[in-house]
């Protein structure tokens, strides 16, 4: 099994994953909480390795039970969202305020592979790994997810009619 | 022109996010640099990636809060006392140890009966030991289980079985090779979903292969019921009253008489 140690010096990575899952303090300290406590319960099946890895995944596993058993809740309406639903004491610079309410119009799915590959920087395959998807999965959700979040940054509506093999 | 076929979806992907080796990042950005439109796309994905580092790395600053610090420290504060009782009872068999030796160094053979008498003493110490251990409770572990048969058949020189308790709540975690006073034992460990342990101690006797009825011995807070059947000699050692363990040595017995 893992060392407390190791565990504890995670935990600030699982935060950052969780916050940008949720966008809320709150709710994201909490599944980081249930998935400590279930990463403590099934630690002696853990074999030494990637820690992080095993450690998303079984975030993922936990989020995904969370909003399976909510209904499918994920998908809120931007006038739903808190104006200053993160960090509300800091002066982020617009861009980034937006960013966080696109993101919460992704779909869950579309929005754990994007946080995994864009700001955690896992590979498309320990993603897929994490995620308990093919690869080919999580390119086309990660395709998905950059294309909604440049039209909603942007102003743009329409998808742009584009080649997606060219020689 | 391209050296390594059309750039595809995935290729851009591959660049946002710094995935390309040099000949290909240069392919895709010639093919980029084609049309301004493919330029303003995959920038476009680039920064969303900086936007997501600019919105949540602040967290990675943030101390972290104590609830959660609390669920990880609090498992290393269980195990800690019972350790500290652990130790003690290690102190006092090693004293039973070296007595025992002096015994044996002044007596040429000591009654078979003895030999049984230290049984239930060694089950619950290695019980007393290992079944706080929070970090290394087995060797090896029970996603290994046929691993296990074998490598501890093969070390105590005698088929060794692996009783089921599922019946009772109680998983197997797995298994380790122990010292006895005369050669190696096993331990096998359980665990039931309130995190009570269960051990299942275990060594091969010599020649005789006599069978015993169960006796009960209690040593500190472990009980342990013990018999011999066959080849080996068996401990079974929990931290709950007789009457819950006797049907779980019922089980054992049942399972792994011959």
């Amino acid at each position: 099994m893992f060392s407390d140690d190791a565990l504890l010096a995670e935990i600030p990575r699982l935060r950052r994953y969780a916050r940008g899952l949720t966008g809320d303090v709150a709710r994201a300290d909490d599944l980081v909480q249930d998935t400590l406590e279930r990463a403590l319960v099934k630690g002696r099946l853990w074999r030494p390795g990637n820690l992080r890895a095993w450690l998303l995944t079984m975030m993922h596993n936990v989020f995904v039970n969370q909003y399976r058993a909510a209904g499918a809740l994920d998908y809120r309406a931007p006038e739903d969202l808190p104006e200053l639903a993160v960090r509300p004491q800091q002066q982020d610079g617009i861009e980034v305020r937006e960013l966080e309410r696109a993101l919460q119009q992704l779909s869950p799915e579309q929005r754990e592979v994007l946080l995994l590959v864009g700001l955690e920087d896992l590979s498309y395959q320990e993603a897929a790994r994490v995620l308990g998807t093919p690869v080919g999965t999580v390119m086309s959700r990660l395709s998905r997810a950059r294309e909604r979040l440049r039209q909603v940054l942007s102003g743009q509506t329409a998808v742009p009619d584009y080649l997606k093999v060219v020689k | 022109m391209s050296m390594h076929g059309p750039i595809s979806e995935d290729d851009l992907h591959s660049w946002v996010d710094g995935r390309l080796d040099a000949a290909r990042r240069a392919e895709v950005e010639a093919w980029l640099a084609e049309d301004p439109a493919r330029v303003e796309r995959a920038e476009a994905w680039r920064k969303s990636n900086e936007l997501l580092h600019a919105a949540y790395d602040a967290v990675l600053d943030e101390p972290v809060p104590a609830r959660l610090r609390a669920i990880v420290e609090q498992q290393r504060r269980r195990p800690g006392a019972v350790r500290a009782a652990a130790v003690a009872a290690w102190v006092t068999v090693g004293a039973l140890i070296g007595t025992g030796l002096g015994y044996r160094l002044g007596q040429s053979s000591p009654a078979a009966a003895d030999e049984l008498a230290a049984l239930p003493r060694q089950a619950a110490v290695a019980h007393a030991v290992y079944s706080p251990e929070i970090k290394h409770p087995v060797e090896v572990g029970a996603d290994q289980e046929q691993h296990l048969v074998t490598w501890l058949t093969k070390r105590l020189g005698a088929p060794v079985r692996i009783p089921d308790l599922a019946s009772h709540g109680f998983a197997l975690l797995g298994g380790r090779l122990l010292p006895a006073t005369d050669g190696p034992s096993a331990q096998f460990m359980y665990e039931d979903d309130a995190g009570r342990r269960l051990t299942l101690y275990l060594s091969v006797r010599d020649g005789d292969t006599s069978t015993t009825a169960f006796r009960y011995a209690q040593e500190n807070d472990v009980g342990v019921f013990y018999w011999v059947d066959g080849r080996f000699a068996y401990a079974l050692s929990g931290q709950f009253g007789r009457d819950a363990l006797l049907p779980l040595a019922n089980t054992v017995y049942h399972q792994i008489s011959p």
